[in-house]
């Protein structure tokens, strides 16, 4: 990679009224959003089009003994039913995931989840398409299934994998990090060691729009045009034409405006598949669009890790170690959306922010009869699990060695001087300044004060916790040497070009679900070229019209594109100072920038604006040697390193000592994503992450019974919090440029998602000290309290 | 988008047309209030009526009225009429109480208080409330109305003595002097049904000491009131004791399933926490609104 001209970050970003470029402005896209005016795909309708519905498994884990379609296919209005040994003639019955495992498109053996795709109607409209569903006849062996992850490697446990050649048990993988012998050494030696499990309980992203999608397959030439709800609109293109054997130019992806997506539309989903199928089928466009439980019961979970965590540290609070085992509960299938070398995502960066003399980890992933997922909810690739067990783990620690827990985060910090920091199991963190962050937490608090308030409520009886937590992140993935989806390194493209006009129009590959990247993007390329973001047009979510890349997850457009597109907006800098030089009659080393506009050295009244430059290049200038008639450029970004954004949340809690009712009474979250483009767009981010964060902590769960029946399969059961459980969010900011970054900016559009839920947990917990509780589990309910304040803390799985 | 099964709609233009139409379209019809409970079960295909008969247009249904020592509540009075009106919550405190933690101002604003009692929902409030407050229930059908005591509306989780071809067209309220409610619950989130909630009325005498009481659980397996905190209360002054064992009645009276919400100790343990509780606000207001009267 190389970068064209190495400035210093800009220190002055985060100012507030900067009329180009960075600075706080209103979204571009939001004029269509509060008018009702996006485009989603349940919005496009195509002539003819046709509707596709899915019947889906009552049960767990059965073995499927037949399918009778005839009096659904007797419905005046339904075309088609697909089945799954339908599919197998055709060789689609099973489809690759984005973890090398397979997946059941419809079912053909066994139902290993419930939920599972089972047929797939096409009918004249979803009304007639759902009634048919009902005229399916499906007959079903009930198999004894396996819900507690802790039972998947007994001996005799039912084997969810008999499709898999010699399959004998329910194990995926076995992964580790760090050094075990060095920990061990480290762990024997230590005054103190304090060991928890920690339970991380399975939820749901639960965008506000699920998934869907429409095919249009042309029989004619062979093309197919696919609206999806997907996050990585050009993997699924390569993915798509390797499995149906479309030729890739023939397949054309097109996300229209995403009504959110948190890591659940990543995954190539059994229903867009359908929707291709049903197309080619009937030769009409298709459309298929889930229902709500469709989307809680079968797409992409999140988390579900049960670790075992243990922390050594001298008697003064200096953190030696860390360890942990954990045990993954992956689902019927593999389906994690992750870097091909990391089963276990960046679990790994489990050391969070102190300066550890050792650490190892060990993560074990096994099937259960649950859905498949596991990397999703804005989880940065299991940054969040991480964060959430060293946060914890630290805050044990604390109440062990009775310390203050901002006092002993304060005391292990890595220093300073000490970046880049190469942690204990394989990451080197780019740049980072924590002390500073935590202080400007603790002060926006009045922390000592808070403390005092406590300690007075407590002599009355009454609860009140506060809760700190301070996370570095590992986002903008990353260096081709070292990551890939099934073979596609992760890199991303940006293509610019200044109309004659000085208009100019950006292509990017990574796709908004909300995040705000017409406006972002847009400020991107003012800030480098100096012409106002409103003239600026971003072109994304259309394989057709934008460069390869690998889309938009793990906060990695800003790290990735974002610096695809600042060095395509400096390329065409580059280039105007050229055309500009032969407009002047001058030579390019005699021009000097200024915002929008080369000018002679010394004379500053001469000089062209990049419109005038842009209109010259397309004219009748002539142009010097080797330089073509456009103000164009294009750039694949290689990222050397991930970027490492960091923060300080502080929650304040109050306990009812009768019901256990947890409210949130304050948050103060201070963020470091190094150069802030837009202030607004990222405090937007953190705002809906920490509302994530208080619904994780306080109530969100997917929850399995005895048989396997999923008890969160509409939001009457799986609860996502609303304006009345969250309190006005305190946010705050530091500014740690990313020294490789082309503009100094990290990723941010998950940290507070990861951040924030050991915060809440650590105040629930610490308004619970004077019951002797030192853990419980998420989600801290009424009910779930209550029990805590009864000595009856019990995991939630 | 969930889809419900197919079915047939039509409008009523008033209570006889109402009547009129159960009759015509029969066993396999049902009249749509507010929808909020009616709706989301049809698209579960939990409920799959042939016909709804739309009772929305039925604006003589919608009224809020003191009529002498009696509070007259129209069967498609809205939540959120009953949340806002300065009546209700003057003489009922209740019933404010119960309206502000029902659902969320998009339910309340179509919800009413005729569906949500037809409706009875173990979680739903406004039973309770009735419950307690003593109401009759005005119900019309083919052969006249019919005026029932809660405990002979209400006949269990999900059902009523309303029969399938009549309406609940009122609800009454007696209105008590030197009286006084309240309501509390607890929810998982707002918006949630309850875990577990309670009400409470009482009525204090001229020496302060409880004239009346009555006490109602939500959501705890009890459809009737707490009729065993009577004998402990009534003919005593209100104190901390009393509300105590009150609550500890109230834990032993109900008899709460183990769910998501919680496990039964906890149910059993708000029964008794949320009792005090609304005893002692509903006494509270009590005194205050008795020593308003003498100044
Ligand atoms: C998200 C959500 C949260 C909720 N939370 C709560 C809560 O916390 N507490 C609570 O108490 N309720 C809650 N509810 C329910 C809400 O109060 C409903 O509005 C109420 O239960 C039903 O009233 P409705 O007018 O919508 O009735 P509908 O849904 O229209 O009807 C319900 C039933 O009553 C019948 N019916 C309606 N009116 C009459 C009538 N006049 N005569 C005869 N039969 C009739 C209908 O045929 C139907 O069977 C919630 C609802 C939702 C959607």
């Amino acid at each position: 990679m190389t970068i064209l001209e190495d400035r210093p970050s800009n220190p002055a970003a985060g100012d507030h009224d900067r009329p180009v470029g960075h600075g706080r402005m209103q979204r571009k896209e939001d004029p269509r959003f509060v008018r009702g005016k996006g485009h989603y795909v349940d919005d496009i309708v195509l002539p003819g089009m046709l509707h596709g519905a899915i019947l889906r498994a009552p049960v767990a884990h059965a073995r499927l003994v037949s399918i009778d379609t005839t009096e659904a296919l007797a419905h005046p209005k339904v075309l088609a039913v697909i089945t799954g040994s339908d599919l197998q003639a055709l060789g689609l019955a099973w489809a690759p995931t984005l973890s090398m495992d397979v997946q059941a498109v419809l079912v053909t053996d066994k139902v290993r989840f419930q939920g599972q795709e089972v047929a797939f109607v096409v009918a004249e409209d979803r009304y007639a398409a759902r009634d048919a569903l009902e005229l399916i006849q499906v007959e079903y062996d009930v198999l004894p299934p396996v819900v507690d992850a802790r039972k998947a490697m007994d001996p005799g446990a039912p084997v969810i994998r008999d499709d898999l050649e010699g399959r004998t048990n329910n194990h995926i993988f076995d992964w580790e990090a760090g050094n075990k012998a060095e920990t061990d050494a480290v762990f024997a030696s230590a005054d103190v060691v304090v060991t928890q499990e920690i339970v991380y309980p399975r939820v749901h992203p639960a965008p506000m729009e699920t998934c869907g999608a429409v095919a249009d397959f042309d029989p004619i030439d062979g093309r197919l045009t696919l609206y999806e709800t997907t996050q990585a609109p050009h993997a699924h293109r390569t993915l798509f034409a390797m499995v149906s054997g479309i030729p890739e130019h023939k397949i054309r992806v097109v996300s229209p405006d995403i009504g959110g997506g948190f890591g659940n539309k990543v995954g190539i989903y059994p229903g867009y598949i359908l929707a291709v199928v049903g197309s080619i089928v009937t030769g009409k466009p298709v459309k298929w669009v889930e229902d709500r439980s469709e989307n809680l019961m079968s797409t992409s979970f999140a988390r579900d890790y049960i670790m075992q965590g243990e922390i050594a540290a001298t008697k003064d609070g200096k953190i030696l170690g860390l360890r942990t085992n954990v045990l993954a509960d992956h689902g019927a299938f593999n389906a994690t959306a992750q870097p091909t070398k990391y089963p276990a995502g960046f679990f790994h960066i489990f050391t969070g922010s102190y300066d550890l003399a050792a650490a190892h980890c060990t993560v074990t992933g096994v099937y259960t009869n649950k859905a498949p997922g596991g990397v999703a909810y804005a989880c940065s690739f299991r940054v969040t699990e991480a964060v959430y067990l060293v946060e914890r783990m630290v805050d044990i620690l604390a109440r062990k060695l009775e310390m203050d827990p901002a006092e002993l985060r304060l005391k292990n910090f890595i220093k300073p001087e000490q970046f880049p920091y190469p942690n204990k199991t394989g990451w080197e963190y780019d740049s980072g300044d924590y002390e500073p962050t935590m202080r400007l937490s603790m002060k926006m608090a009045g922390y000592d004060e808070l403390r005092r308030e406590q300690k007075e409520k407590r002599e009355r009886g009454e609860l009140m916790g506060i809760g700190i937590s301070f996370f570095t992140e590992t986002v903008g993935a990353g260096p081709r040497k070292d990551m890939d989806i099934l073979g596609l390194g992760m890199a991303d493209g940006a293509e610019l070009r200044i109309h004659p006009t000085g208009k100019a129009v950006v292509r990017i590959s990574v796709q908004s679900q909300g995040q705000g990247h017409e406006t972002t993007f847009a400020q991107i390329v003012a800030e480098e070229i100096g012409i106002p973001p409103e003239d600026i047009d971003v072109v994304h979510g259309d394989t057709d019209q934008t460069p390869f890349g690998l889309g938009t997850y793990g906060s990695r457009s800003t790290p990735v594109s974002g610096a695809a597109v600042a060095l395509v907006a400096r390329k065409v800098r580059e280039k105007a100072r050229f055309i500009a030089a032969a407009m002047l009659e001058t030579r390019p080393e005699d021009l000097e920038w200024e915002k929008g506009r080369w000018f002679v050295k010394g004379d500053p009244s001469v000089g062209k604006t990049i419109a005038e430059i842009a209109m010259g290049a397309h004219g009748t200038v002539a142009l010097p040697e080797g330089i073509d008639g456009n103000l164009d450029a294009e750039v694949t970004y290689d990222p050397p390193n991930l970027t490492f954004p960091f923060g300080a949340y502080i929650c304040v809690v109050d306990v009812d000592p009768g019901t256990g009712h947890v409210k949130v009474r304050r948050f103060i979250a201070v963020d470091d994503c190094g150069t802030r483009i837009n202030p607004m767009i990222i405090e937007g981010q953190i705002h809906g992450g920490l509302t994530d964060g208080v619904g994780m902590a306080l109530m969100e769960f997917i929850e399995f019974d005895a048989e396997g029946n999923c008890l969160g399969g509409s939001f009457m059961d799986y609860l996502i919090p609303t304006a009345m459980e969250v309190p006005d969010w305190e946010t705050g900011f530091t500014v740690t440029p990313s020294p490789h970054h082309p503009i100094g900016a990290k990723g941010v559009g998950e940290s507070a998602t990861v951040g924030s839920p050991p915060a809440v947990v650590n105040a629930v917990v610490d308004a619970l000290a004077p019951f002797g509780v030192v853990h419980m589990d998420m989600p801290c309910t009424p009910a779930r309290v209550w029990e805590a304040m009864q000595g009856r803390t019990r995991p939630p799985v | 988008m969930q889809i419900p099964a197919p079915f047939d709609y039509v409008r009523a233009s008033s209570v006889d047309n109402a009547l009129a139409l159960l009759d015509r379209h029969g066993a396999e019809s049902r009249v749509v209030a507010g929808g909020h409970s009616l709706l989301p079960m049809m698209k579960l295909r939990l409920a799959r009526p042939d016909w709804l008969i739309d009772i929305n247009d039925l604006f003589e249904l919608d009224y809020l009225l003191v009529d002498k020592d009696v509070l007259r509540i129209g069967a498609m009075t809205r939540h959120t009429t009953l949340l806002e009106s300065d009546d209700v919550k003057r003489l009922f405190p209740i019933i404010t109480d119960a309206e502000r933690v029902i659902a969320d101002p998009i339910v309340r604003n179509r919800g009413t208080i005729g569906g949500s009692l037809c409706q009875a929902d173990p979680a739903e409030d406004l039973s309770t409330v009735c419950h307690v407050l003593e109401a009759v229930a005005v119900v019309r059908g083919p052969a006249g109305e019919r005026m029932l005591s809660m405990a002979d509306f209400h006949r269990g989780p999900y059902e009523t003595a309303v029969a399938q071809n009549e309406l609940l067209i009122e609800v009454r309220i007696p209105i008590r002097s030197d009286s006084s409610s309240a309501y509390e619950k607890v929810e998982r989130r707002v918006g949630d049904w309850a875990v577990a909630a309670a009400g409470a009325s009482v009525s204090l005498d001229s020496a302060g000491a409880i004239s009346q009481v009555a006490v109602g659980l939500t959501a705890v397996g009890l459809d009737r009131n707490v009729t065993e905190v009577e004998a402990v209360l009534v003919g005593q002054a209100p104190t901390e004791e009393l509300f105590t064992e009150a609550g500890r009645l109230a834990s032993l009276a109900c008899d709460p399933l183990a769910d998501q919400r919680g496990p039964i100790d906890y149910k059993r343990h708000l029964a008794d926490e949320l009792t005090r509780r609304v005893l002692r606000a509903a006494c509270r207001r009590a005194a205050a609104s008795v020593s308003e009267i003498t100044i």
